[in-house]
């Protein structure tokens, strides 16, 4: 293999593309060119690098310094005074903090070892980090019932909100004696706040691919769907060609390493509903249908897409699985929480100076996710709130700060992990302007099946509406909390169920907003 | 124009949101036609009534012409707290269209839509496959001009 003396990793996704990358790497090339350095030099495309607003950014390794915001005539400036002259050029880096925090994310990382590191596009980048080596050990060494058994000992649970343990979900499935079987991954991402899914499937489409394959193995399925929105382009586009490289290294298709074992993956494109990320309903989008939700039981493991047992996980699940597989259950048991182990991919957003992508150990407290990943609240302004969890999440006063960010922990407070959306909001935001714009989210996402979720949430956003317009009373605060708590118990699916925790939190911890608007 | 669709897809009623997606990228009014659902409904031998159900319960789809260029807005939560409504009515005057509409030129039909996840550049929207982030009302204004050019 030739060996570089440096390595530029050149960030791509959506926004990058949109800020022209393209014609700043052909600009890294030619400068790269002009100073005889191409062999000295190898220039690598990547999946972002987790920090949004920053136009196209790259870095350098081993130095691990990265640039922002770069224009096409910065290149030629980063070349001579840092890759010929070994000089950081400090200007075009956006502040030490963030070095810092470059540094500091990538610690302890799980999900997202690779993201951000290798090209996503190039399936022998994943092997050179030694890819695919859970997969191989589980055709070669393991038999399903021994999966089931390992992913269940890890204690890995569902990161798509709910956290259903994935091991016993899978002990479900594995023994039913069927035809077929299905691993339905649920990329349908709706929960607003939420990209958590997105970005790992840009930045490392194989080890979805892998965790797919593993759970596969498990449960004895012989064909996989990949639900997907229609409006995530790039991953669709990368998780094809992942599918197809996989094929052609003999990885995925029939007969795999001479096992006996055949799998076949599919991509499924939706069609923009937010209910579809709810397992039935999803299946039933799957199918054909309208995407409502079916009632359990039977549960989709038994009885699930064309009435054949499906295991349906999140991308964030099934990622973890190569982890947990390559280096054992022991192993993940020493990272996270008691009650749920491994980390949690976060996606910040709001008044914090760093938004952007993170993945910490699970257990880990709000406060220091908000000041060290999150580089802490923006214009030095302090901390109201912050909605953990999506639309579907709760509002977390300042004194909820140093809760620990776990499943079992948020629970005793009555507040959701969910999907790990973070909005921050600082002093000067309003809740009855948030709580408003999630009802309006809720009455338009509802799917219309049931009553009190369809009736509930367009009685809930004229109560909230009137609220709003100065036209509220005292009353409509605990006719909100009273109606939603009756949705919460009686509606089908966890849609009708949720306005029930914003409302409750907002309503509970910021009344003084509500009462303001009264006057 | 439906046969060629028709020909990717097997007559199997899963296939029925992708052949809906393909109809409506190939109609230059971004929408799906009486007339392309009663065929769909032949190929597939499911009801239309069944079609309309799907069609009417997905926000990417439409019954009825829209513009060339179909905008949609997010309004979730995210994007409402950096300033997406302020953005939207900016948006409706300088198109002179309410939410829903099409311009009289055909170009342009206003929607919102629920989160794009794309929340660490809110607030956004897009325009048919296009994303754009960090919206300022002088950068809506800017990509409308630049989208008019080019018509």
């Amino acid at each position: 293999m030739k060996f570089y003396r440096s390595h530029v990793l050149v960030a791509i996704d959506d926004n990058s593309l949109k800020a022209g990358v393209k014609e700043i790497e052909t600009q890294l090339r030619i400068e790269l060119e002009k100073n005889n350095l191409t062999d000295e030099i190898k220039v690598l495309e990547t999946g972002g690098l987790s920090y949004f607003g920053t136009g196209v950014s790259i870095t350098i390794l081993p130095d691990q310094i990265t640039y922002l915001n770069l224009k096409k005539e910065d290149l030629s400036e980063i070349v001579r005074e840092h890759l010929l002259k070994g000089r950081v050029v400090s200007h075009l880096i956006l502040n030490t903090t963030l070095t810092n925090k470059y540094n500091f994310n990538y610690k302890n990382r799980v999900v997202l070892e690779n993201s951000g590191i290798i090209n996503p596009e190039n399936i022998e980048e994943y092997l050179g980090t030694g890819g695919y080596e859970a997969w191989e050990k589980v055709l070669t060494k393991m038999k399903p019932t021994e999966v089931v058994n390992e992913v269940k000992a890890s204690g890995l649970r569902g990161r798509g909100g709910a956290g259903f343990p994935a091991g016993i979900k899978w002990s479900f499935t594995a023994p039913l004696r069927a035809k077929q079987k299905y691993i339905v991954v649920n990329a349908d991402e709706g929960e607003p706040g939420t990209f958590k899914d997105r970005l790992i499937m840009e930045g490392d489409p194989h080890k979805l691919l892998e965790g797919i394959m593993i759970a596969a193995y498990a449960v004895g399925a012989s064909k996989s769907y990949i639900y997907i929105r229609g409006e995530y382009k790039l991953c669709i586009h990368r998780l094809e060609l992942a599918i197809k490289q996989a094929n052609e290294y003999g990885i995925l298709g029939k007969n795999i390493f001479g096992s006996g074992f055949d799998l076949e993956i599919e991509i499924k494109i939706g069609a923009g509903a937010y209910i579809c990320g709810e397992e039935t309903a999803l299946i039933e989008s799957m199918e054909g249908n309208r995407g409502t939700p079916r009632s359990k039981p039977p549960f989709p493991g038994v009885e699930g897409a064309w009435s054949k047992p499906t295991v349906v996980n999140n991308v964030e699940t099934i990622a973890n699985v190569p982890s947990i597989i390559k280096n054992g259950a022991d192993w993940y048991n020493t990272i996270g929480a008691k009650c749920c182990r491994g980390t949690k991919v976060y996606t910040m957003m709001g008044d914090v100076k760093l938004p952007g992508l993170c993945e910490a150990e699970m257990g880990t407290s709000l406060r220091t996710i908000i000041n060290e990943y999150g580089g802490g609240m923006r214009e030095e302004k302090s901390f109201k709130a912050a909605l953990v969890g999506g639309a579907a999440g709760v509002f977390l006063p300042n004194d909820m700060l140093d809760v620990k960010m776990d499943f079992s922990s948020l629970q005793e407070y009555g507040a959701v992990l969910g999907s790990g959306a973070i909005l921050v909001m600082n002093e000067d935001a309003d809740l009855v302007e948030m709580l408003w714009s999630i009802i309006r989210f809720f009455r338009h996402e509802s799917c219309g099946k049931c009553n009190p979720c369809s009736n509930g949430n367009t009685v809930l956003f004229k109560l909230i509406d009137g609220i709003r317009k100065g036209k509220g009373k005292e009353a409509d605060l605990d006719e909100m909390v009273r109606i939603s708590e009756v949705m919460n118990k009686t509606s089908f699916c966890a849609l009708g169920q949720s306005p029930y925790m914003p409302i409750k939190s907002a309503i509970d911890n910021f009344r003084i907003d509500f009462l303001a608007r009264m006057k | 124009m439906y046969e060629k669709i028709f020909n990717k897809y097997s007559p199997e009623k899963e296939n029925l949101i992708y052949i809906l997606h393909d109809i409506q990228d190939a109609n230059p009014q971004n929408f799906i036609s009486e007339d392309a659902v009663q065929k769909v409904s032949e190929y597939l031998k499911i009801s239309i009534s069944h079609i309309y159900g799907v069609l009417t319960f997905y926000s990417m789809y439409s019954t009825k012409p829209r513009g060339k260029n179909v905008i949609r807005l997010c309004e979730a939560p995210p994007c409402f707290l950096k300033g997406s409504e302020r953005i939207l009515k900016n948006l409706c005057k300088i198109l002179n269209v309410k939410v829903g509409g099409t311009t009289s030129d055909g170009l342009f039909t206003v929607e919102l839509c629920a989160c794009l996840g794309i929340c660490g550049n809110a607030p956004v929207m897009m325009i048919n496959e296009d994303v754009y982030g960090d919206l300022t009302d002088e950068k809506v204004e800017k990509i409308i001009t630049e989208i008019k050019g080019r018509a």
